[in-house]
């Protein structure tokens, strides 16, 4: 029997080996979002569907939804009937990964002409037919093709009318396709990986690593636990949401050995795409709970366990099927600022002030404006973030997505993509919210068509009406604002028309502040003004800085001045 | 090198300046503590001990090529001169806004990086141009003049421009440049599509705002530099390694300093390309381990591979998007944090963690007996047996096992239940897995499997640890070369003069024009011969055309070799044939029915590789017995074995040593395990090789 050091060096191979499958997947797939977004996954399994690693991705999105999707696997398909060679998929948004988009692909591994384990993965691909990605669906039929778990291939043969089946029914059907293989031989690499690894041990099976693993992270995860104050609190968030706003209750329960998160009292769900799957509550959820009580234990099925999240079924945080539920991430991202609201209560200086929690994603739709008949046509989707809130002892971050891991994308590429011409992208000054330490900054955006193009904006913003709250004194960050260059107010969500000539000038949320805005150090403040944070006005107005005080500053930093620096 | 020439290597790094001087078939090599406050003087030092040692005059030497870390040093500690950043209005905050995304997903506290410039130091104007090169709003040269004014006024010393699309059209780039040059001009301007001439702002911007930050610095040490090697007697001509693996003159370094980041280790991996060609190697992996890092480079056919941005500066744990990105032609290579000073700890899954905190020399790991209390790798080493108390760097340095024991007992032993013995297999295991997972990442990022590849082994800490890593990624044979401990700097003597010129220019393959093409490889070629002919008026020069290309759609481009018959005739069908294998190679796929385009256009102009003298084959001898033994620890099996103890220096060609053994040397020892013998090459290399 392989000693501890073999097995911990075994442990970290096999997480080295769910990176290499990540990044494989990140440098072939075709979807915007997989590649700027890290909306991926990729975990390996044991025999009995117990996720024993998985890579760290721009996601949280999949925390969960990876370390249950191999049991419905092994449930739906049958162990006994899986032979070397199967790969099963599916795009079941009430067993993968929320919605139609995400494509998790499972393969058994063989060793010794037996089956000891699993790999599966995950990416979001660039269209799966219906009504395109957004929330304009009535029901998840209208959302695209409905794959159920079933076999991709068998003993090595892939399934032809399965392949025919998707060509017909989505858009790109080369991309698909691909997109389908690239994940399949990902799970490949790690399937030899694996081989390699049993070989060079000498072992047979992962019984033995898969205990070590999963009795590490046990322990460890209920040592955190335990050492928590036990109770309970609960907090309550309201949010723009799509047709009305939607209220986010929920109650989080230090409990000995586990940690309760119940959704009860939350609003039913949305008539369009924003409801919300158990499975991808569970992951936010989780990813809220994880961050603030065991940041550095890696996600499998031990150290998961112990957190058990629960939403009253038809509540638009467990949507039941046939809900649409393409635009889950809109409700995902607010999540945890929600918990962080509980988790506040129970554990004192540990979770931020709210933030601008959903991405500020918009989408331009540009058509030439002498008719064509479809050609020059252009769709350019773009991912912005707003700032994150304050913490316990630092400012929030700026412009920074939080919770999600997305990447913005230059604007020089952004231009090659489309006719567009994106006039301003900067930091939002007094957008922080006030207090011992600020939100961070959201930021500004100007965008338009460029000449002889009309233009239509998809927006799909939150905290409008509801900006993000400070925390123990600390003040609101700054709310959205969608308006056009002449001062015409734009919805928050929808598609808008932007006429030739015009653009949409649009304000993303900042993070709230946290503790009493007298305790900022005067230098901090200071800091701020000389580096265009905050205003003149603000510095005077909020945080009482003297008109002397202002004017040192600025002489400063007309010069260039260390004040930044400080 | 030409009989009676003599040629100078000078590596700056951060403990040591190593000097090698090679006066045609002899070597002469010392290493010369770093003098920070003035580094040229450690240079002269050393340049005076290697020409006593080999009996000449500085006035001898003919070349001097030198490398540095000065440049890299100078970015992370933040110690660049006033500079500001004048960029297109709107776009203030592109190097603070960076991707908008956080390096680590769990950390709630997470801080990251502050921009080279705080805010009040970047400045706007009014203007812009689009994605194809035309202008839509034009530059107001009246509000230059007034902000030019504004910043001399403000004593900036060095200025950075960055506006949008300026890779397409520089024109107000250029204007503004005239006007700085008009209204302040004792400072230095450094304008982003010259510097670093490609899409996506943030990179260009960065790279901008980073040239300009160490210019006045690095000219200043490059001009006191020539000086005190004249002073010195050595009034020869003076080049700098590149990033990219080349040699610069030193006029073109002070006007792109950005490009000597990372020169020393680009230096060892022109080194290992020196080795891999001498033995006729196609597939090497190389692996330099020092006290601090570990850094792996895939060098096909002699070549190291290059990339277009990398990443300098990482300000957490290493981790991939904690730094800032630098865009500019540079090896490509993996560096951890692994070295021989790296701490271990456990953490709270009870597991250990190695790395990548450093002793490093100060207090040094805890058999130095200089106060370090917590484990390095070095002090399992010593556990291990890997190395001799009494020889550390040529007996020196004595090393205490005691200490090491107390600590790795301390730290590892006691909360894990483990005996020292263990704790110290334990420490050693990750560091070497940790090395060996980094190996394994990059060469799937490069589509390539390491089972067919030779390791080349060199810095101070490889030697211990190569074999092992070998073991772990199924490489077969792994060379330790003499002169290991001055690798870079002897690979600096080794590396042609070259430039690399890139261009952005978006084309579809749909929309392919071929003249256009041409044209822009005639410019790029021009562009980067004119660099290297400044440093060599007589040596011939040849180009190397390179495209990067994806599928329409992908956010990653892959870089695809172009013959030179490709770029002057040129084809969409052969660009197209010529991006599938190549996507093929990496992806093992390819995609019908999809768009391809190109992004990004590179040619290298370069002289021919140094002269290689090819090892000759060896009658290899009865294995010699060792004088001494010692207990080792062999990893792979767990157990401690009786291992022969070998000094290098007595190890004529052809003699084999059969594992376990050590072969000891001045600065380090080579660990031959259980699994390995090894072979003295005609070259003074030792070949680790698995037994039949």
């Amino acid at each position: 029997m392989p000693g501890q050091v073999a097995y911990q060096i075994m442990w970290n191979r096999l997480i080295s080996i769910v990176e290499e499958q990540a990044q494989a997947l990140v440098r072939t797939a075709f979807s915007t979002s997989v590649r700027e977004a890290g909306d991926l996954s990729a975990g390996v399994y044991d025999a009995a569907g117990q996720m024993l690693a998985q890579a760290v991705t721009g996601t949280p999105g999949h925390v969960n939804a990876m370390a249950d999707a191999v049991p419905h696997f092994i449930r739906d398909i049958g162990f006994d009937t899986m032979r070397p060679g199967d790969v099963y998929l599916t795009n079941d948004p009430w067993k993968g990964t929320g919605h139609l988009h995400d494509i998790t692909v499972c393969t058994p591994a063989f060793h010794k002409d037996r089956l000891i384990g699993f790999f599966a993965c995950t990416a979001h691909v660039t269209d799966i037919g219906g009504r395109g990605f957004g929330a304009d669906a009535d029901a998840v039929y209208e959302e695209g093709l409905h794959l159920p778990i079933m076999r991709f291939a068998s003993a090595g043969t892939v399934d032809p009318t399965l392949i025919q089946i998707i060509r017909a029914n989505v858009r790109a059907p080369d991309q698909l396709v691909g997109d389908l293989y690239a994940l399949a031989t990902c799970n490949d690499i790690g399937r030899g990986r694996l081989t390699e690894m049993l070989d060079e041990y000498g072992l047979d099976d992962l019984d033995g690593i898969s205990d070590f693993i999963l009795d590490h992270s046990r322990r460890a995860t209920l040592d955190r636990i335990a050492a928590l104050p036990q109770g309970q609190a609960a907090a309550h968030m309201r949010i723009d949401g799509y047709t009305r706003p939607v209220d986010l209750h929920v109650s989080v329960t230090f409990a000995g050995d586990r940690v309760l998160c119940d959704w009860t009292g939350t609003s039913g769900p949305d008539p369009k795409g924003i409801n919300v799957p158990m499975v991808y509550t569970k992951a936010y959820a989780c990813y809220a709970l994880k961050c603030a009580i065991a940041p550095d234990i890696p996600n499998n099925a031990a150290s998961l366990a112990p957190f058990e999240v629960t939403a009253p079924p038809g509540t638009i945080v467990n949507a039941l099927h046939p809900a649409p539920v393409a635009l889950r991430h809109v409700i995902g991202h607010l999540l945890p600022d929600t918990i962080f609201g509980a988790l506040d209560q129970l554990m004192p200086g540990v979770v931020p002030a709210e933030g601008a929690g959903c991405l500020c994603n918009f989408q331009m739709s540009l058509r030439p404006r002498t008719g064509t008949g479809g050609a020059g046509d252009a769709e350019v989707l773009v991912f912005n973030s707003g700032g994150t809130g304050a913490r316990p002892s630092l400012d929030g971050m700026s412009a920074t997505a939080f919770p999600s891991g997305v990447m913005t994308m230059p604007v020089e590429a952004t231009e090659q993509v489309g006719p567009v011409i994106i006039w301003r992208k900067e930091l939002r000054p007094d957008s922080g919210g006030v207090g011992q330490y600020r939100g961070g900054l959201g930021q500004v955006m100007e965008v338009g068509p460029r000449a002889g193009y009309d233009m239509h904006l998809s927006a799909m913003f939150d905290r409008v009406e509801h900006p993000a709250r400070g925390r123990r004194g600390g003040a609101a960050g700054g709310a959205t604002t969608v308006a056009l260059s002449d001062g015409t107010p734009l919805r928050g969500k929808g598609r808008q028309h932007i006429p030739e000539g015009t653009r949409a000038v649009m304000g993303f949320p900042g993070g709230g502040g946290y503790g009493d805005v007298g305790a900022r150090d005067a230098d901090a403040v200071r800091c701020d003004l000389a580096l265009g944070y905050i205003t003149p006005e603000m510095a005077r107005r909020d945080y009482g800085l003297s008109d002397h005080d202002v004017q040192a500053v600025l002489a400063a930093t007309a010069l260039g001045g260390e004040g930044a620096n400080s | 090198m030409q009989g009676g020439q003599a040629r100078l290597g000078v590596d700056i790094g951060g403990t040591f300046t190593d000097v090698v001087l090679e006066t045609g078939a002899d070597r002469f090599s010392t290493k010369v503590l770093t003098t920070y406050a003035a580094p040229e003087h450690a240079i002269v030092e050393g340049m005076q001990r290697v020409c006593a040692d080999a009996g000449i005059s500085p006035a001898r030497i003919s070349q001097i090529i030198h490398g540095t870390t000065l440049a890299t040093n100078a970015l992370i500690e933040r110690r660049g001169a006033k500079t500001a950043l004048i960029t297109t209005e709107g776009f203030r905050d592109v190097i603070e806004m960076r991707s908008e995304s956080r390096f680590e997903q769990y950390d709630l506290n997470l801080t990251l990086p502050a921009p080279l410039l705080p805010r009040n130091r970047r400045y706007v104007v009014r203007e812009r141009i689009d994605a194809d090169g035309g202008v839509l709003v034009p530059l107001d040269g009246d509000a230059v003049a007034a902000l030019a004014d504004e910043l001399r006024d403000a004593g900036y010393d060095s200025v950075a421009v960055g506006l949008l699309h300026s890779y397409v059209n520089d024109t107000h780039e250029r204007m503004i440049r005239d006007v700085l040059a008009e209204r302040m001009p004792a400072a230095m301007v450094s304008l982003s599509s010259e510097v670093s001439p490609q899409m996506r702002e943030y990179e260009r911007f960065n790279t901008t705002v980073a040239n300009a930050y160490i210019k006045p610095l690095i000219k200043s040490y490059l001009g006191r530099l020539a000086d005190s090697l004249r002073v010195a007697g050595a009034d020869c001509p003076v080049f700098l390694m590149h990033s990219g693996g080349g040699i610069i003159d030193l006029a073109t370094a002070a006007e792109f300093p950005v490009r000597l980041v990372e020169s020393g280790p680009a230096g060892g991996a022109v080194f290992a390309a020196d080795i891999a060609a001498r033995h006729g190697l196609d597939r090497v992996l190389s692996f330099d381990m020092g006290g601090t890092t570990a850094k792996i480079c895939l060098i096909r056919d002699q070549t190291p591979k290059t990339a277009r941005v990398f990443e300098v500066a990482r300000t957490y744990r290493f981790k991939k998007g904690s730094g800032m990105p630098i865009s500019i032609p540079v090896i490509d290579m993996v560096e951890i944090g692994a070295g021989g000073g790296s701490l271990a700890h456990v953490d709270a899954l009870r597991q250990i963690r190695v790395g990548p905190e450093s002793a490093g020399s100060e207090p040094g790991p805890a058999c130095y007996g200089r106060g370090g209390q917590r484990p390095a790798v070095t002090d399992a080493d010593l556990i291990l047996g890997k190395l001799d108390p009494a020889g550390f760097a040529g007996g020196r340095i004595p090393l205490d096992p005691a200490q090491s024991a107390q600590a790795l007992s301390d730290a590892l032993g006691a909360p894990l239940d483990m005996s020292v013995q263990d704790a110290a297999h334990g420490l050693a295991e990750v560091v070497d897995e940790n090395m060996a997972n980094a190996a394994r990442v990059h060469a799937v990022e490069n589509g390539e499997d390491l089972a067919g590849y030779t390791m080349i082994a060199f810095g101070g800490a490889a030697p211990l640890h190569a074999a092992r890593l070998c073991e772990k990624l199924g490489i077969d044979r792994c060379l330790v070369p003499s002169g290991a401990g001055v690798g870079s700097a002897i690979g600096f003597l080794r590396a042609p003069f070259s430039f690399e010129a890139t261009r952005s220019v978006f084309m579809r393959l749909s929309a392919f024009d071929a003249d256009a093409v041409k044209g822009l490889f005639a410019d790029l070629t021009a562009q980067a011969t004119t660099f290297v002919r400044s440093c060599d008026a007589d040596a011939p020069i040849t180009a190397d055309y390179k495209v990067y290309m994806r599928y329409s759609g992908q956010g990653w481009e892959i870089p695809v070799t172009l013959p030179a018959q490709d770029a002057e005739h040129p084809d969409p069908d052969r660009f197209l044939a010529l991006f599938e294998a190549a996507y093929a190679a990496l992806f093992s796929r390819t995609v019908a029915g999809m768009e391809v385009e190109i992004t990004v256009w590179a040619v290298n102009a370069t002289t021919p590789k140094a002269a290689v003298d090819p090892a000759t084959p060896v009658t290899v001898a009865s294995p010699v017995a060792a004088r001494n033994q010692r207990d080792l620890f062999d990893a792979a099996q767990g157990i401690s074995q009786i291992a022969g103890v070998h000094a290098r220096a007595d190890l004529a060609s052809g003699t084999t040593v059969i594992g376990p053994a050590v072969i000891t040397e001045d600065e380090t020892s080579i660990i031959v395990p259980a699994s390995r013998d090894a072979v003295v090459l005609s070259d003074g290399c030792i070949a680790l090789q698995r037994k039949e």
